[in-house]
């Protein structure tokens, strides 16, 4: 399933990228951005490197690598809508084609951390190098109840596309906002559960 | 509306990391004061909720699809400070789980739409709110116009970084952003309005606590305050969008402009391509932005009073 496919987007795999810590990926990760984004405009050669690097640790970590050009695929049009705006400039040829560059191999890193290593630990990551406790604890229970929520939309979407059988575009709003009013009903009357749930066992602000 | 990598220059990355990282400190300090320990699962769970309600799709014209930005929505469901972590948190879960939105740009990306975003809809909200009064026409109404200048507010921040970091001309880049997200604040606001509608209706209790109503004397004085700040955009946006030129004008006497402009194979002037420099640009701004809010303004009041009607139709829960 597509829809499955891209809401996790962490392959399970057993090679040695997969195994490696998730600080140092996530160290490594970043590292590479920050050195493509700080890169001189027109090292082209560097770039090419970088990419061939990409290349081999995405083949090196046996990745799924239709799933990881199909979500680049779908990243690119954003890179390309604010690329365009440099094509305005006089000029701006060169400048559009290095950040598109840019933008894409930065886009290929992320994606490839993301296939090779779990949220949650990067998560753990996060927690050990001390962003704020609030913060983590708000993603871990973001990520936790992502999916808890999402399927949750998909059923009341499904139970309202059986009973309706006109969809005009207003209808179409009305029914979409209806849904979503609901979810956050949901959403509270789930969070005060949660919260009686994580008392329960011992948790503290 | 999210910058990816490979935008923005490092000074640019730089400033707007440091205020985000002070706006996400503020608030953080504020919910762990303030907030009731019992709300503070919500914030995680209301950042997954945002992240569910923007894969809802409403269609808009010919096949194509608008979804909710969702900042406003956090705002006034949240409050302030909760919903800049919540935002902070849809935005890192994005950047760091599907690679939407840059890791360099985290921090313009986080104070364009998890800070500034907000922080605007809770001023708008709180400033039309006291002077509309209670009720639920006058809340929905608070609600849209929050929406509609959430979303500008983000847009053209988002705008001045790309100028800022020479990826376009200051005035193309406002000019095109701004009248692209009018159209799309306009959506943001309805669809704003009719999710805080659904609430209301449901659980009132939810939406964030009304503020207690001002004397009279007060709320003229708040109307005085709005049409003083209005007035100093009015007067201080041109400045702002001129300022820019003025230090290219200033790198170009002292010739620091031949050196950035040497990677440049035709260094046109800039403003022979931007639209707005007309004859009176100042002007032309001002008008298309007062334009815009009043549109804005006069679409969030009628939605508002459709949906305030006593007994709706289609309203079954």
């Amino acid at each position: 399933m597509l829809r499955d496919r891209l809401l996790s987007p962490y392959r399970h795999g057993s090679s040695a990228v997969h195994r490696l810590p998730a600080g140092a990926k996530l160290l490594a990760a970043v590292g590479c951005v920050f050195l493509i984004v700080l890169l001189p405009r027109s090292a082209w050669w560097t770039y090419a490197a970088i990419a061939v690097g990409l290349i081999a640790v995405s083949l090196a970590a046996r990745a799924d690598l239709r799933g990881m050009l199909i979500r680049l695929l779908l990243l690119e049009p954003f890179v390309l809508g604010i690329a365009l705006l440099a094509l305005l400039k006089p000029g701006g040829v060169p400048l559009f084609l290095s950040m598109l560059t840019k933008s894409t191999l930065c886009l290929a890193t992320m994606i490839l951390l993301t296939a090779t290593t779990r949220f949650s630990d990067l998560l753990a990551v996060l927690w050990r190098i001390r962003v704020p406790a609030l913060l983590v604890t708000t993603l871990a229970l973001m990520h936790r109840y992502l999916f808890v929520l999402v399927e949750e939309m998909e059923r009341m979407q499904r139970a309202r596309r059986s009973r309706t059988f006109v969809a005009g575009r207003t209808s179409a709003w009305r029914n979409s906002a209806q849904v979503a009013g609901q979810l956050f009903v949901r959403t509270s009357e789930r969070a005060e559960r949660v919260y009686l749930a994580m008392c329960a066992r011992g948790w503290k602000a | 509306m999210h910058v990816p990598d490979g935008f923005l220059d490092a000074r640019t990355l730089a400033a707007t990391a440091g205020l985000a990282a002070v706006g996400l400190g503020l608030a953080l300090r504020e919910v762990r004061r303030n907030l009731p320990p019992r709300r503070v699962p919500l914030i995680g769970l209301a950042a997954a909720f945002v992240f569910a309600a923007q894969m809802l799709n409403f269609p808009v014209a010919a096949g194509t699809s608008g979804h909710l930005i969702g900042a406003a929505l956090a705002a006034v469901l949240l409050g302030p400070a909760a919903a800049i972590v919540a935002m902070t948190a849809v935005l890192l879960l994005q950047a760091l789980m599907f690679a939407d939105g840059g890791i360099t740009a985290l921090g313009a990306n986080v104070l364009n739409l998890a800070v500034i975003a907000p922080l605007v809809a809770h001023g708008v909200y709180r400033g039309v709110r006291s002077i509309a009064g209670e009720g639920q026409q006058a809340t929905l109404l608070a609600t849209g116009f929050a929406a509609w200048c959430s979303t500008m507010a983000a847009a053209l921040s988002c705008a001045a970084q790309l100028a800022a970091s020479g990826v376009v001309a200051w005035g193309t880049a406002l000019a095109a952003m701004g009248s692209v997200h009018m159209l799309i604040g306009l959506g943001e606001a309805v669809i704003t309005m009719l999710i805080v509608a659904v609430v209301m209706r449901a659980r009132p209790e939810l939406i964030t606590p009304a503020v207690p109503t001002m004397p009279r004397t007060h709320r003229r004085a708040v109307a005085y305050g709005a049409a003083l700040a209005i007035s100093l955009m009015v007067l201080v946006a041109p400045f702002a969008s001129s300022l820019p030129d003025g230090l290219e004008h200033v790198a170009e006497r002292f010739g620091f402009a031949s050196l950035a402009a040497a990677s440049q194979p035709a260094p046109l002037p800039d403003y022979t391509l931007v639209p707005l420099a007309g004859a009176s640009p100042w002007l032309a701004t001002v008008l298309a932005g007062a334009l815009g809010a009043l549109v804005a303004f006069a679409v969030a009041w009628f939605v508002a009073r459709v949906l305030a009607a006593p007994v709706h139709p289609t309203a079954r829960r």
